[in-house]
C-alpha cells in the first residue's frame, strides 16, 4: 500500500465476527484489505482478475470474490474469511473434509474451495453433486482434478447433517 | 503486493437522483467518471490498465435500483441494480421469465453472480483476446484500436474495432421485446433495449455522459424461450456464442420466431429475415435454412481463441436446435 494523496475514509464491518475500523484508501481491494491489513493471509490471491476463486470470502453469508471487491463496499457489511471457520483450535467440517478426502493437494486453491462451499451448505445443506458442480464452478484448483473436492463436500455435509 | 488500483475517489449515492447528480457536479467526461455497481467488469479491466477514472460513483447503495416489481398489467420491471444472483432465485422470474433466470445462471461463476448486475451485464464491455489482457501484454503489442492503439490486430486493415459484446443476457431480453428505462441529467427516458447498442465495438453503448441504465421492462405476456450459450469450459467463460429463441406455434407449426444472438458481433442483435417461417413445421429443409440465416448474419471475427468459422456454425446450429425444442413444447 504506498502512499496515497487521497485522504482515506473510515471503513466498518465485521470481520470474522468482530467490529473493526480502519482507515482505508477508496482504491483497496477487500483482498488486499484482508491480508495486508488485517494480516489474514488465509485468502488467497490467484489470478487478480476474477478468474479463480482463489480470493473467495463470504460477505454477508454469500461467496465474494475478493480481488475484485473493493474494501469500502464492504462498509457495515460481514465479511468472513477461511479463518473463521475453526474453533478452539478444531477444524470446521468442511476444513476436515478436504483434510480427510484429501480435497487438498498444493492447498492454493483450498481457501477459496472451502469458502465457496462453506456459501453453498448455508443455503443447500443437502447438495447434489450437481449443486456443488455448480457452486464451485468459479473456483480453479490444478492438484485435484475436483473429484476429491466434491467427496470433500459431501462429507462435510453428511458429517453436518 | 497486489498491483493497486488506478488511484480515484469512490463516491457513494444513496439514490438515483443523487447519483445523476454526483455525475453531473463533477462535470467530466465520460473517461473520468465511471458508475460502477458490480464491478466484475470494470474493475477487472482497471486492473488491467483500461481505464483511469478519476471518480467512481457506486451504485450498490441505491436501494431504487434492486426491485423486482410485478406490475398490475401483468409485465415486470427489473432493477437495474437486482444482481444476477437475486435472478436467478427470484421466483416471479423462474416462473414467468425461465429463459432469463436460466442465462442468467449461465453467467460467470457464483462469486460474479453475487456482485454483478443486470445493468452491469447489459453494458458489458465489449471484449476482444486483444483487449482483455494485462498492461503489460498490451504494451508489448502496442495496444489496440480501442484503447490507446492505432491499430485494430484483429482487421488490422480497417479502422473499425471488431471487440464483441459478451454478455448473456441482452440476447433473452431481445426476444422478449424489453424495454429499458434511462436516467439522466435531462430526465427519464424509455427505450427498446436494441436501441443501447451503437454497433461500434470501440464505443459501443448509446448512453450519454451522466445517463444511467436503471430498469429494465419485461413484458406481460412474454413469448415461450430459450438461451443456449457456447464455451469452451462450463463456468466462468464469456460466451464465444449466445443464442436466444422465442417461439410461439400451434398445431406443430411456427407462428412467430424470434432469434437474437451475442458474443459473436459487437452488438447484440436480433437475426432479421425470419418471417418466411411463420407456418413453418421446420422440416429438416427449413431447419438447414434457419441454421444458414443464423449463420450468414453473425460475423464473428478472431476476437477470441476458438476460430471465427467454428463460433459461426455453432451460432446457427444452436439457434435450430432452440427453435426445434420450442416448437415441440408449444
Amino acid at each position: 500500500m504506498g502512499p496515497t494523496e487521497k485522504s482515506p475514509r473510515l471503513l466498518s464491518l465485521t470481520l470474522n465476527g468482530r467490529v473493526r475500523h480502519d482507515a482505508v484508501p477508496d482504491n483497496l481491494l477487500l483482498l488486499d484489505y484482508l491480508r495486508e491489513k488485517c494480516g489474514l493471509t488465509g485468502t488467497k490471491q490467484g489470478c487478480d482478475g476474477g478468474e479463480c476463486g482463489a480470493c473467495t470470502v463470504l460477505v454477508d453469508g454469500r461467496s465474494r470474490l475478493s480481488c475484485i471487491t473493493l474494501a469500502a463496499e464492504c462498509h457495515d457489511k460481514e465479511v468472513e474469511t477461511v479463518e473463521a471457520l475453526g474453533a478452539s483450535g478444531r477444524m470446521s467440517a468442511l476444513q476436515r473434509g478436504f483434510h480427510e478426502k484429501l480435497g487438498s493437494q498444493c492447498g492454493y486453491c483450498t481457501p477459496g474451495m472451502i469458502m465457496a462451499s462453506e456459501a453453498l451448505l448455508r443455503g443447500n445443506p443437502a447438495p447434489s453433486e450437481d449443486d456443488i458442480r455448480d457452486a464451485l464452478g468459479g473456483n480453479i484448483c490444478r492438484c485435484t482434478g475436483y473429484v476429491k473436492i466434491i467427496e470433500a463436500v459431501q462429507a462435510a455435509a453428511e458429517e453436518l447433517a | 503486493m497486489t498491483e493497486l488500483l488506478p488511484e480515484f475517489t469512490l463516491l457513494q449515492p444513496g439514490s438515483i437522483d443523487e447519483a445523476i447528480a454526483m455525475y453531473a457536479d463533477r462535470d467530466a467526461t465520460r473517461e473520468a467518471i465511471r458508475y460502477v455497481a458490480g464491478g466484475t467488469d470494470l474493475l477487472v479491466n482497471m486492473r488491467r490498465g483500461i481505464g483511469d477514472p478519476e471518480t467512481l460513483i457506486s451504485l450498490n447503495g441505491v436501494a431504487d435500483l434492486t426491485a423486482v416489481t410485478e406490475n398490475s398489467d401483468g409485465s415486470a420491471t427489473l432493477g437495474a441494480g437486482v444482481t444476477l444472483a437475486v435472478l436467478i432465485e427470484h421466483s416471479t422470474i423462474m416462473d414467468r421469465y425461465p429463459a432469463v433466470a436460466h442465462a442468467a445462471r449461465e453467467i460467470a461463476g457464483p462469486g460474479h453472480r453475487e456482485s454483478g448486475t443486470v445493468g452491469g451485464n447489459l453494458c458489458l464491455d465489449t471484449r476482444c483476446v486483444f483487449y482483455n489482457q494485462s498492461l503489460w501484454w498490451r504494451q508489448s503489442n502496442d495496444y489496440c484500436l480501442k484503447y490507446k492503439g492505432d491499430i485494430c490486430h484483429v482487421a488490422p486493415k480497417g479502422d473499425f474495432c471488431h471487440a464483441a459484446f459478451s454478455g448473456d443476457l441482452a440476447p433473452v431480453f431481445l426476444v422478449l421485446g424489453v424495454e429499458i428505462e434511462i436516467v439522466g441529467p435531462e430526465g427519464t427516458r424509455r427505450i427498446p433495449l436494441l436501441e443501447l447498442y451503437t454497433g461500434d465495438g470501440m464505443d459501443h453503448l448509446t448512453l450519454k455522459p451522466g445517463e444511467l441504465l436503471t430498469a429494465v421492462h419485461l413484458p406481460a405476456e412474454p413469448l415461450p424461450a430459450l438461451y443456449e450459450k457456447h464455451r469452451v469450459r462450463g463456468a466462468i467463460d464469456f460466451p464465444l456464442a449466445g443464442v436466444a429463441v422465442a417461439l410461439s406455434g400451434e398445431n406443430g407449426k411456427v407462428e412467430t420466431l424470434t432469434i437474437a444472438v451475442t458474443g459473436t458481433n459487437t452488438n447484440p442483435f436480433l437475426v432479421e429475415d425470419l418471417d418466411g417461417f411463420a407456418g413453418s413445421s421446420l422440416d429438416e429443409d427449413d431447419q438447414t435454412r434457419l441454421a444458414e440465416i443464423v449463420q450468414k448474419q453473425v460475423s464473428p471475427m478472431k476476437t477470441t481463441l476458438v476460430q471465427p468459422y467454428g463460433r459461426r456454425r455453432i451460432a446457427g446450429a444452436m439457434a435450430r436446435r432452440l427453435a426445434v425444442r420450442l416448437l415441440e413444447t408449444a
